[in-house]
């Protein structure tokens, strides 16, 4: 298929068709409503279904539905409305239903503002809801990002049984792009067949019972272990991360960022490159499982460490668990819908390396 | 050799049931089985469970199962149905569940027509977490939240669902049966069946309210559950058919024209 200039929020509705998705169920809130709008009318077209849910309550509880049917399902939302959907979240993860969840983050907390922010990563990474689960989270930067993680995601989560979220800063949902969707593709993983699907029961099959209640502590520690193994073997198997800059040798600075904010960095770096100082960027895809390793080579060989993200430190709390040694981090954050600029950037990193950048300790 | 004249319908499992002594899920539970089994559905039906007394119909129900967070049943039971429009949905769900913190997916669940069925029941008071005040509670019904009595000045009037649902314009079955004699359990399946008939043959969203007791919760015998049942409540929530999807007639009528409001 040939590239074709798209909006974030149609780009990742239009992948989520191409990914099989059957049914979405979701409620109006800005700044995603072009994922339920485009869907309304795509999804008939190709014998799926659209429904305009009476909350956040409602779609995630049908999604729990849907799901359970063994269908490819999805809905999208923005911050408040993700918090409205945690109880339903956390009855898909223990009832282990796969499931595709959009998160187009905007400012907070309460009503906030509808522009762009950062603010929910410890709500996707640490506190979606109740309960010890974990969900798969995948932060694209660019819109041809956003619709391929759209489309590893139904494979992802119908292989781990497991929620699945993409998580944009508002940029990704409003941005317009050229999108490429190859129609080669094929699913990132082994999928058996959905034997547990509540379809009807003929006999010729145990009964199916989608449920995530286990009155016995024995019975429910042995679900919460079976689960624990699905988060360990995600964190063996599906950390993604990309690195930007020099490959060898000393770094002065050392990036890190996610989502459009390390968009912003690369042109930093590639700035302060020409003026001959050596920085690096390391941009984790995955927020959950989260790249601990990686983060703690590169800053092996960095003299300096910049977190920047658009929240009041969020993600900068992996970033010293990833170090594990106590070390000083410098910090760069812009807050309630604005945008960290590539000037900022290069302006820390001169501060930084004229010791007029005040850093950071954890604990 | 002699002939079983009354045995297990199909799609009820071969267990026993957590309920207590005398409560009137059982009844319905059964009421439900014979119908999906007289309809012949046992094998394309999935159910959806709430939380409450009720949350473990799962594993009562010969067929396949959801078991959904508290009030998201109708929520649930509209994913299933969509995804699969060839099967026969239907969720059982308390008044706690439906009437409180369900309200809105009841309602829209009935308002888009979806087609499923709702077995609502309604024993005006909260059995499982242990007999607190209901949106269905009596006035003047003590409950351990409401300790002198449901105050109406404060917690308003018990809500008729079947009234409130049928006030909608999207075509349903919308009726209440009861089950404290042989007689009303005998009623409320044909409601029951209508119910079901109506879903399959795919014309629209049904609820069938039925009147239960929870004689633990109400600190008393079963036997006298049922008359407390048929003095306090019949009066209030009159038994009847709503509404039907062929139109027009939203009348009540009542198996006991006495018992009206
Ligand atoms: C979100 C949430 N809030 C509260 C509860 C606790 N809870 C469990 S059952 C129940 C009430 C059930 O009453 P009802 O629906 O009338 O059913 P019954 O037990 O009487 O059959 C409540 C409040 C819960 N499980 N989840
Ligand atoms: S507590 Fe009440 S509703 Fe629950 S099983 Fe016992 S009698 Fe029935």
């Amino acid at each position: 298929m040939a590239k074709k200039l798209m909006k974030g929020s149609e780009a990742i509705a239009e992948a989520a068709v191409q990914a099989g998705c059957h049914l979405f169920f979701g409620y109006p809130i800005t700044p995603q409503n072009e994922i339920p709008e485009y869907l309304s009318s795509r999804l008939p077209q190709v014998g799926g279904t659209f429904v305009q849910a009476e909350s956040e309550v409602a779609s995630i509880n049908m999604l729990y539905g849907a799901a359970g049917t063994g269908e490819r399902v999805m809905t999208s939302s923005s911050s408040p409305g993700i918090s409205l959907m945690a109880e339903g979240i956390s009855y898909i993860a223990g009832a282990e239903l796969p499931v595709v969840l959009v998160n187009i983050m905007r400012a907070g907390p309460g009503l906030g503002g509808i522009l762009p922010s950062q603010s929910d990563y410890f709500q996707t990474t640490k506190g979606l809801a109740h309960g010890d689960f974990r969900v798969l989270a995948l932060a694209p930067w660019s819109i041809q990002e956003a619709a391929d993680l759209i489309q590893d995601a139904f494979d992802l989560a119908d292989y781990y049984r497991n929620p699945v979220m993409v998580v944009g800063d508002g940029l990704i949902g409003q941005m317009m792009e050229p999108v490429e969707f190859r129609e080669d593709r094929r699913p990132i993983k082994e999928l058996p067949p959905k034997t547990w699907a509540s379809t009807g029961w003929k006999k010729d099959r145990p009964k199916a019972i989608i449920n995530s209640l286990f009155l016995d502590p024995e019975e429910l520690e042995r679900h919460n272990f079976k689960l624990k193994a699905k988060y360990d073997e995600m964190e063996r198997e599906e950390i993604r991360f990309a690195y930007y800059g020099p490959e060898e040798g000393e770094l002065d600075v050392l990036i890190i960022a996610y989502g459009t904010v390390a968009r912003v960095g690369l042109t930093a770096l590639e700035e302060l490159g020409e003026q001959g100082i050596r920085v690096g960027m390391i941009r984790p895809i995955t927020l959950f499982p989260f790249p601990y390793e990686a983060i703690r080579n590169a800053a092996d060989r960095a003299k300096h460490i910049l977190v920047t993200e658009l929240s009041t430190g969020q993600m900068i709390e992996d970033v010293h668990l990833a170090l594990r040694d106590g070390r000083p981090l410098h910090f760069h954050c812009r807050l309630g819908g604005m945008l960290i600029s590539p000037e900022e950037v290069i302006d820390k990193v001169h501060e930084i390396l004229e010791g007029r950048s005040e850093e950071i300790r954890h604990g | 050799m002699a002939e079983p004249v009354f045995i297990r319908p199909e799609s009820l499992s071969d267990v026993s049931t957590h309920y207590c002594p005398g409560c009137t899920h059982g009844i319905f539970h059964r009421l439900v089985a014979e119908v999906l089994d007289e309809l012949g559905l046992r094998e394309r039906t999935v159910g959806v469970a709430p939380v409450g007394c009720s949350v473990l119909a799962y594993n009562y129900f010969d067929c396949d199962f959801h078991e959904a967070a508290h009030g998201r049943a109708p929520a649930v039971a509209t994913g299933i149905k969509r995804a699969r429009p060839d099967l026969i949905v239907f969720s059982y769900q308390g008044d706690g569940d439906l009437a409180s913190i369900g309200m809105a997916e009841i309602v829209h669940c009935a308002n888009r027509g979806e087609k499923v069925t709702v077995v609502f029941i309604n024993n005006a008071i909260y059995g499982m977490t242990g007999g607190q005040m209901a949106p269905t509670t009596m006035p003047g019904q003590v409950a351990t939240t409401c300790q002198m009595g449901r105050d109406v000045e404060l917690a308003g009037y018990p809500i008729r669902m079947a009234e409130l649902i049928s006030t909608l314009k999207t075509p349903a079955f919308i009726a209440r049966a009861s089950g404290h004699t042989p007689l009303h359990a005998v009623n409320a399946k044909e409601m029951l069946r209508r119910a079901f008939r109506y879903q399959a043959e795919g014309r629209c969203f049904s609820m069938v309210e039925l009147l239960s007791t929870c004689p633990t919760n109400w600190g008393m015998p079963p036997a006298e559950a049922m008359k407390w049942l048929e003095k306090n409540m019949l009066p209030y929530y009159p038994l009847g058919v709503f509404k039907t999807p062929d139109g027009g007639d939203r009348a009540p009528h009542p198996i006991q024209p006495d018992g009206r409001d």
